[in-house]
């Protein structure tokens, strides 16, 4: 499944980096805590967080992930949106919180 | 070959900048994705330390065709218990730098699980120096 699907399936707004879109999701990873999701997501993954500051951009590029999922109806700050856009990775939003979306993207592409 | 990067402590806006420039290069030579992969996580964990915890400091890359060393060194507090700050969760950063996500005390276990050699030399009130090494074959 790619990004463009997973938007439509999970219903998500998309904030920015649409050109990332076509992006293939080989899992996911949850996680607020920035040098967890730097050791531990891998490339291609959905992550789903609460931070919207630009360095979640930072991570997201360097360890290649597939789009990010802001919960609870939260958006990128102007310039994670920025570098979002400029390094085509998506970054979507929900109105659910993180078990609720969680639970959903599972369904979608778990196990 | 060899490059050098400044960092710039207290700036998070530019945090990963110089690691990000690292990864580009590593691309362009086409050096193996997995390796590269490892050496990114550990240089921006490195980079992000001068940032969090030091007041500046430079990041140099040497590449040869067996490995990168990469050192960066800072101007800041020091560690005064290395082998303390390796451990998992242990962290001084403040309460500002944790809500960001930071300060989950994993960037220092991340660098010595992610290179082939890490050597950490600190002096309390003057700086750090975090050398990590990775071989290509
Ligand atoms: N360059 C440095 N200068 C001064 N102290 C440092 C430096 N790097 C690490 N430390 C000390 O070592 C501790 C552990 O570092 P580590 O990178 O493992 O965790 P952290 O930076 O606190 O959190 P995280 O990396 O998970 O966001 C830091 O909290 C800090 O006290
Ligand atoms: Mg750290």
């Amino acid at each position: 499944m790619n990004v463009k699907e997973l938007t439509d399936k999970l219903e998500l707004t998309i904030c920015s980096g649409e050109q990332g879109l076509t992006h293939e999701i080989k899992g996911g990873y949850i996680s607020d805590l920035l040098s967890d999701v730097m050791g531990n997501a891998k490339e291609g993954q959905v992550w789903i967080t609460l931070q919207t500051h630009k360095n979640i951009m930072a991570i997201a590029s360097l360890k290649e992930v597939a789009a990010i999922i802001l919960v609870k109806s939260r958006k990128p700050e102007q310039d994670t949106a920025e570098v979002s856009n400029d390094e085509q990775i998506p970054i979507l939003s929900t109105p659910l919180d993180t078990f609720e979306i969680a639970g959903r993207l599972y369904k979608l592409i778990g196990d | 070959m060899e490059f050098n990067f400044n960092i710039e402590g207290g700036n998070f806006s530019h945090a990963g900048a110089a690691s990000s420039e690292v990864k580009k290069v590593l691309k362009q030579l086409n050096v193996d994705v997995s390796l590269i992969k490892r050496i990114v996580v550990a240089l921006y964990e490195a980079e992000v330390n001068v940032v969090a915890h030091a007041y500046e400091g430079m990041m140099k890359v040497v590449l040869s065709s067996d490995f990168i060393e990469v050192t960066i060194t800072d101007r800041g507090p020091g560690i005064p218990d290395i082998s303390l700050a390796m451990k998992e969760g242990y962290s001084t950063a403040s309460p500002q730098v944790r809500e960001m996500g930071f300060g989950a005390g994993m960037g220092l276990p991340n660098i010595k699980k992610n290179c082939d050699k890490l050597e950490i030399v600190s002096k309390v009130n003057e700086g750090t120096t975090v050398k990590m090494t990775t071989f290509f074959s």
